[in-house]
């Protein structure tokens, strides 16, 4: 499963970065939060995957031995997922903000802060 | 180290004494000025002090200071022109804004330049002449709401600044060659650096930083341009001392570097053409401030040339030149701020028949003047003689240099008859403002200058004679035995003195005739070296906003392609040494709905990348999310599992309110440059897939999974591990992150509610 896993999150980053070489905003925002998915599981698969064990100490126990999935990367990755939702919520209203204001979903219009030319 | 206190508390004073300001600033150089004549009588027997405060002694680089002939010189300039200059300028500069801003500046530089005359350590001479670089700046573009100023201070700061780098340079091989930093350390070392290879590459990068401080050909043009400056300035740093520090850093290390035909030929063509040359470039300039700059040029260069001259005798005349030139051209400069003061311009051609209503001014003026001509009795005079005397001893080039000087010292006298006599007889004309005698406080010192100009060529046995000899010796190995003295008799050097004068009146006479023709015309458009100063600077901005557009235009795109393929390059190149074989791939035990839920990944981002459906790719993007978290599930890892689906839910809604009414996706993009933007795709994709089977190649021991594991419980009273680290052992981390989303919803908040006045839709 470890190759499976290596090859999806390698697909993840290709594609994320892919996407946010688009000109179009929206695709840019896909790509940010491919991004997002393809570093996550890039951290849970370098943290060792083990099945079925998840790191609860059991009742009656007052500390957990033995095979078990190591908590940590687990830690990292919640905050992670977290504030990945932030930015993307961010960026999505940003988008629709931008889209309001300027009319346009294409990077390349947005280049300057100046008023374009009206014709 | 004191000064930089006092010139920092000047604005305090300032602000409680405007009206007498300049009597209490000039207390503070009048008395190092006493301070340093009382080292007279220990200088004079030919001692040497010496002080040292360790500053990065594990590179050698002490504060250590040494007061010799030449450095107690220089400091005496310093402090007595400093004091004039302090106590005119509390009246001078009282019309300027900021006035006490002026004196921290000024205060600033006269510390430094003291610093640099004193620092017997090369490093710490250097700082010291980096900071006179830059308190000249400041005080050249103090007017800075005007743009001549500012381009001015500029131009000087360039110049001298780029100057300074060469000199550094040369410092450090010298350096190189001889261990210490000390000058007095260098001086037993003459030997060893003059055969060094490197001595041509040491002595033409000291020189280069000489030459572009004292503003030497074809470095000159910057000090014209530095005369935007208040005109203390003009009278104190570009005139008798900051430009001096060139002329002081090449007769320091005379003894070290001095004695070649590199040294002596260069320093005696380049001094010779910069006094000529720019007494020239005098001649149709109508400013008074820029015709007496152009005269402290020529001087300049006659210095120069008297250093590469390195006679006894020459260096004898250096001294004497060096002062006299400093007590008349500080006052003339003084002067020529009183008449800008009272006339309201500085124009020769306007300025007349002032003398009746300034009398003292003009007493003060013809003093200097008459000295900066050589005309009998003061010091000026004998400054000349000696020059000449100098030149005619020696052996080869003395017809034409004896030539070249009494053309420039003509001119010279022609500069001081427009700008120094002129002014104050003919008849008056109608001026910007009525003449007034200037006041006191603005008198007293310019007079006080003059008059020891006067009284040093009455008595120069009493005033110099007995210093020159160990002032020779300072720059010079051996001692002398020469007199100087006012009257020689006829001979030949009066002779030419005379010859002098004449010469003066005659392009004075030539002048006035000429002048018409020549306005509004220039003479040397395309030998003048500050036309290659504007194009090379137009050049170097060219090349910054060039590789700007290269690095920084402002796409998105071109910044991450840049930053993946580096990122990739880099880590290839390191990794590939420490890798010799390919990851070992771990073995396919696969169930068939792991199998399965890789496909629908695969599947969906396929469907992602190529989706022209905006609803579509959203749809995608949550089986995506979805998918990651059922992998979470199966691994161990419910928190995980639970928090993205939670969080894809919300960001499929979010997507689908804020986009619903979008249009449908429109492609901008060719077929090439997707072809491209997947090349780099693939790259990167696949480089991170191969780092993923190489980290996971290797053991992994973490004792922190053991750590948590049995302190879960008893510290974190939880049995949720991932949780007690989330909101114990991480706890402030966890704050950070929430305090992350707080600002997030108030951006959004912010996108979503509230709108631009009038603006937008």
């Amino acid at each position: 499963m470890t190759l499976l896993l290596a090859i999806v999150t390698g697909s993840l980053y290709a594609a994320g970065i892919f996407l946010i070489l688009r000109r179009n905003m929206v695709k840019v925002i896909f790509g940010l939060i491919l991004l997002g998915h393809a570093a996550n599981l890039l951290i849970f698969t370098v943290g060792r995957l083990t099945k079925g064990i998840p790191a609860f100490v059991p009742e009656g126990s007052d500390m957990l031995t033995g095979r078990f999935a190591d908590p940590l990367p687990q830690a990292l990755i919640l905050t992670a997922i977290v504030i990945g939702f932030g930015v993307q919520a961010f960026t999505i209203v940003l988008f629709k903000r931008t889209w309001l204001t300027l009319g346009t979903e294409d990077l390349d219009m947005m280049k300057t802060t100046d008023e374009p030319p009206k014709e | 180290m004191i000064g930089f206190a006092v010139s920092a508390a000047a604005p305090f004073f300032y602000r409680r004494f405007p009206g007498y300001f300049g009597w209490i600033a000039v207390s503070f150089p009048l008395f190092l000025f006493f301070s340093f004549t009382s080292f007279y009588p220990r200088i004079a027997a030919g001692e040497v002090l010496r002080e040292t405060v360790f500053w990065v002694p594990s590179l050698g680089i002490n504060l250590s200071f040494l007061l010799d002939g030449l450095s107690f010189t220089f400091a005496l300039i310093i402090t007595l022109i400093g004091a004039a200059v302090f106590l005119y300028a509390g009246t001078y500069m009282k019309h300027y804004g900021h006035a006490s801003r002026f004196f921290v500046y000024i205060g600033l530089f006269m510390t430094s330049m003291l610093g640099l005359v004193l620092s017997d350590n090369i490093a710490a001479m250097f700082v010291f002449w980096e900071l006179t670089g830059i308190s000249s700046f400041l005080l050249i573009g103090f007017s800075h709401h005007k743009e001549q100023s500012r381009k001015s201070a500029m131009q000087a700061l360039l110049v001298t600044g780029g100057g300074g780098l060469a000199l550094l340079a040369g410092l450090i091989l010298l350096y190189g060659i001889s261990g210490t930093f000390e000058f007095s350390g260098l001086y037993p070392k003459r030997h060893l650096i003059v055969n060094s290879p490197l001595y041509p590459a040491a002595t033409v990068l000291v020189m280069l930083g000489a030459f572009t401080k004292s503003a030497q050909f074809p470095f000159h043009f910057w000090l014209p341009n530095a005369m935007e400056a208040p005109t203390p300035v003009s009278a104190y740093l570009h005139s008798a001392t900051m430009v001096k520090a060139g002329i002081y850093l090449l007769a320091r290390m005379n003894h070290v570097l001095g004695g070649t035909a590199l040294w002596q030929d260069t320093l005696l063509v380049v001094g010779a053409v910069t006094m000529v040359c720019s007494a020239l470039l005098a001649f149709n300039q109508t400013d008074l401030k820029k015709l007496l700059a152009y005269s402290t040029l020529s001087v300049l260069g006659t210095l120069t040339m008297m250093i590469g001259i390195g006679s006894e005798l020459a260096i004898k005349a250096f001294f004497i030149y060096l002062i006299a030139h400093s007590l008349y051209k500080g006052t003339l400069f003084l002067v020529a701020g009183t008449i800008d003061h009272a006339a309201g311009s500085r124009d020769t051609g306007v300025l007349g028949g002032l003398g009746r209503a300034m009398p003292f001014t003009m007493a003060t003026a013809m003093l200097a003047s008459f000295s900066m001509m050589g005309v009998i009795p003061l010091v000026g005079f004998i400054g000349k003689e000696t020059l000449y005397a100098s030149i005619l001893e020696m052996e080869e080039w003395s017809r034409y240099l004896i030539a070249a000087a009494v053309i420039a010292n003509g001119l010279l006298v022609m500069i001081t008859l427009v700008a120094g006599i002129r002014p104050f007889f003919g008849s008056m004309r109608r001026l910007p403002s009525v003449p007034h005698e200037a006041p006191f406080a603005m008198l007293a010192g310019p007079a006080c200058l003059a008059v020891l100009g006067l009284l040093a060529g009455l008595f120069p046995d009493f005033f110099m004679g007995a210093m020159l000899d160990w002032l020779a010796s300072s720059v010079l190995a051996d001692t002398l035995t020469f007199r100087i003295k006012l009257w020689h008799g006829f001979n030949e050097v009066l002779f030419l003195s005379f010859l002098t004068l004449l010469c003066g009146m005659l392009f004075y006479a030539a002048r006035i005739k000429l002048l018409p023709c020549l306005h509004g015309r220039h003479i040397t458009p395309v030998l003048k070296p500050s036309s290659w100063y504007d194009a090379a600077l137009a050049g170097m901005l060219r090349v910054a906003r060039w590789q700007t557009r290269i690095l920084q235009n402002g796409s998105l795109r071109n910044y991450i392609t840049v930053i993946v393929l580096t990122a990739v390059t880099l880590a290839v190149s390191v990794l590939a040494g420490s890798f010799s074989a390919f990851p070992e791939i771990p073995a396919l035990d696969v169930t068939f709905y792991e199998v399965v839920i890789v496909s629908i990944i695969l599947v969906s981002i396929l469907v992602l990348i190529t989706s022209s459906s905006r609803l579509k790719a959203v749809i995608a993007l949550g089986v995506t999310g979805f998918s990651t978290g059922i992998i979470f599930i199966l691994y161990s890892a419910p928190d995980l599992a639970l928090t993205t689906f939670a969080i894809e839910t919300l960001g499929v809604i979010l997507f689908v309110l804020v986009l619903y009414r979008l249009p449908r996706f429109t492609s901008y993009s060719t077929t090439a440059s997707r072809a491209r933007d997947a090349a780099i795709a693939c790259v990167f994709g696949i480089f991170m897939a191969l780092m993923v089977l190489y980290t996971v190649s290797g053991e992994l021991d973490s004792g922190l999974k053991r750590y948590f594991a049995g302190a879960s419980l008893p510290e974190g009273k939880g049995r949720n591990i991932v949780n007690v680290i989330l909101v114990d052992f991480r706890a402030i981390d966890t704050l950070g992150e929430i305090t992350v989303l707080a600002v997030a919803a108030i951006g959004v908040f912010a996108m979503l509610k509230l709108t631009l006045k009038g603006g937008s839709r």
